[in-house]
């Protein structure tokens, strides 16, 4: 089976899975992010357009308010 | 006061490599005064902090503020502070809203970047613009430090040259704020951070 590595949890690897797909395979509904794919970092408008291939490392960092 | 007696506790091999280091500081609330001050009293030679706001009684729960400084701008209140503490870190503070066109200015010459912004949308931004802009130097960031106790699921993770100090879970919400043990734990947790990267040679 192909996989993702998703902030270090083993992911099965679709065809155009972009990086929406990930975050609701994930069940992550957090609303401010920041997105990396192997090291490179992906804004929210490049979302849709960013289709991951096997064996990608992904990280996804949720920033909550306070401080 | 002389700097050999302020220094009298460090590691004289250290001294040198803090002294020499200059470290920015976006947000001068309750993580950006925490972490001055720490960072301060360890001997970093120059800090650059930014803030566009003033002191508010309700910042008094958290922030290294004192309650005859309510209306004052938050980066001169905390200059006042610091200068207090030590003469042997140099101040550059900058009361202005930071957006990603003045980042790269105003922070162009630190060697570690760290984020301290209340707003969850004010730290996506500046992580961004810094991984944009200089992806090859640290920033230190912290998410989820509202309320009080659970010790054991702060922690610090790091990715790439992005490192997260925080829970990452607690969310902000109606009776869930910043609480000073808490933000001043994560504060530190960040400044201890920025030790740790500034010393990994020694």
């Amino acid at each position: 089976m192909k996989t993702i590595t998703v902030n270090e949890i083993s992911l099965k690897w679709e065809e155009n899975m972009n990086i929406n797909v990930i975050l609701k395979r994930m069940n992550y509904t957090f609303r401010m992010l920041v997105v990396k794919v192997d090291g490179k970092l992906i804004k929210k408008h490049e979302y849709e357009s960013t289709v991951v291939s096997p064996g990608s490392d992904v990280k996804v960092i949720h920033l909550i308010s306070g401080g | 006061m002389n700097k050999k007696d302020f220094f009298s506790q460090h590691d004289p091999k250290i001294v040198p490599v803090l002294q020499k280091a200059v470290i920015g500081i976006a947000g001068a609330g309750g993580l950006g005064s925490n972490i001055a001050v720490s960072l301060v009293r360890a001997g970093i030679g120059k800090l650059i902090v930014a803030d566009f706001d003033k002191i508010e009684p309700s910042n008094l729960n958290r922030q290294q503020f004192f309650s005859d400084q309510i209306g004052m701008p938050k980066v001169i209140a905390l200059l006042e502070n610091l200068n207090k503490i030590s003469p042997f870190t140099k101040y550059q503070v900058h009361e202005i809203k930071l957006h990603k066109d003045n980042i790269p200015y105003i922070y162009k010459d630190v060697d570690i970047m760290v984020e301290a912004f209340d707003k969850a949308e004010m730290k996506t931004m500046l992580i961004e613009t810094w991984l944009t802009n200089f992806p090859d130097m640290p920033i230190i960031a912290a998410s989820g430090l509202s309320g009080w106790g659970k010790n054991e699921i702060l922690h610090s993770r790091k990715i790439d040259n992005l490192y997260i100090c925080g829970d990452e879970e607690t969310e902000l919400q109606t009776g869930i704020s910043p609480m000073a043990p808490r933000v001043g734990i994560v504060a530190n947790m960040q400044a201890n951070l920025v030790l740790e990267l500034l010393l990994r040679e020694i």
